[in-house]
């Protein structure tokens, strides 16, 4: 599973990534997590606000950081779908 | 890739998860209906609280500058936090109403006029902040919304604050905080329609125009609920307070010794009508300084206090939260210099006119 936190480098952006990590290691499932800081990089998602949050490839969340419950799911209901 | 379709949930977008308040309707809506009773008591007797505060309680003599300044500070700091709280709650609620992405929606492919005024209106309402600059601009100008519209949008979102708004309105009554929502978007519409029809386009960084902007695709569309509404609003509390109450404190204690010690009307002479230079000169003080609303609305009240003239102060508050050297630097990945010096100076421009303007009329 692929995780990308995209953000240009401000607090919030790093806050959204460590709380991102503490989910990670809370599912104990095997994720390779990126932060992604280039503008362009960031704009091929559509995301207009950041921090964002990309799980597989769909953008979760933007503009906030939300709750670690709601991440910890959307890292599950992604382990879940994908196939065995 | 079958696999992956069957197991996958129905819906497009899989429900948000958000902690809920959780309790039963009737309990709510008591819980509610006895909050706001308790914030309005507590409120209402702010002021006698902090003269017995300072005059009873700690001692003070009437009429001394120190018992002047903590009477203030007692006075204000819980004033200002209490409405600050209950408004960034009600702003937190309005705001999940919107998102750039429908912003975007509703000003692409507008034409010019109606676009800035749109764009000047959702300033207000859509959720922004100033790391967000870069994203949004490029989300905008590469999507169909004309340029000005974009600086429309940019200029009255951050000066055109419901902190401020609600701020003003709580210190200074309605007139005030009208003038400064009115006049606000007056500046956001025309400072961004002169800057369309200026056509600087080439002044946008090149690589800006050949960014790829992907569709939205937003899992944050999935349809909100009154409680999970409500959960924002507590969020933005948390965040919004939570962050700004040290300079809220700051900014009251700084008036506070402004109230205290400054003489009456000593500010008359700098600030004051009759210096028609101090209208440039606190336009062009306050464009590279920043504080957020909260912060700079107690300096306000304590100079208007000491004979500021209302123009002078109100065109440096804009100044300071609509203009900021930091947002110019972040600006500065996406827009060239001289775009950036247009866009202060027509801002600016219209700030001063706005200062001279209430200088003669109130």
């Amino acid at each position: 599973m692929k995780i990308k936190v995209l953000g240009t480098g401000c607090a919030k952006c790093k806050k959204l990534y460590a709380e991102v990590e503490k989910a990670i290691a809370s599912s104990g499932q095997t994720v390779e997590l990126e932060k992604v800081e280039q503008i362009d990089e960031i704009m091929k998602y559509g995301v207009m606000m950041t921090p964002a949050l990309v799980i597989g490839e769909e953008v979760k969340s933007s503009g906030r950081i939300p709750a670690s419950s709601e991440i910890v799911s959307w890292i599950a209901s992604n382990a879940a779908s994908m196939p065995q | 890739m079958n696999t992956q379709e069957q197991l996958l949930p129905a819906t497009a977008a899989p429900p948000r998860v958000i902690p809920s308040f959780g309790w039963p309707k009737l309990g709510r809506a008591l819980l509610v209906i006895f909050a706001a009773a308790a914030w309005w008591l507590v409120y209402r007797n702010l002021e006698s609280f902090a003269k017995w505060f300072t005059y009873q309680l700690l001692g003070m003599h009437l009429g001394s500058h120190l018992a002047s300044a903590v009477e203030f500070l007692v006075f204000e700091a819980p004033k200002v936090l209490m409405l600050l709280t209950i408004v960034v709650f009600g702003v937190g609620i309005v705001r999940s109403f919107f998102t750039p992405e429908r912003t975007r929606r509703i000003l692409a492919g507008k034409r010019e006029s109606a676009g800035n005024v749109f764009a000047s209106l959702l300033g207000v309402v859509t959720p922004f902040c100033s790391c967000s600059a870069v994203p949004l601009f490029i989300g905008f100008v590469t999507t169909g919304v004309p340029l000005g519209v974009t600086f429309s949008f940019l200029i009255s979102a951050p000066m055109v604050n419901e902190v401020a708004l609600v701020l003003l309105f709580g210190l200074f009554g309605w007139k005030v905080a009208a003038l400064y929502l009115g006049t606000g978007l007056a500046i956001a519409m025309i400072a961004g329609w002169v800057i369309g029809r200026l056509k600087l386009e080439r002044w946008v960084e090149a690589w800006v125009y050949k960014t790829v902007t992907g569709s939205g695709q937003n899992g944050d569309d999935a349809p909100l609920t009154w409680n999970d509404r409500v959960q924002l609003g507590r969020e933005a509390v948390k965040d919004i307070v939570g962050k700004v109450w040290p300079y809220v404190i700051a900014g009251i204690a700084l008036g506070a010794g402004i109230h205290g010690y400054v003489p009456q009307d000593f500010m008359a002479s700098i600030m004051g009508k009759s210096a028609w230079w101090s209208v440039p000169v606190a336009v062009v003080i306050g464009i590279p300084m920043y504080s957020n609303a909260a912060g700079i609305i107690p300096i306000v009240q304590a100079l208007l206090g000491k004979g500021a003239a209302l123009g002078t102060v109100l065109a440096f508050m804009m100044a300071v939260i609509g203009l900021s050297l930091p947002e110019m630097v972040i600006l500065r990945k996406v827009l060239r210099i001289p775009l950036i010096v247009t866009f202060a100076s027509v801002v600016g421009l219209g700030i001063l006119m706005v200062g001279y303007l209430f200088n003669i009329v109130m």
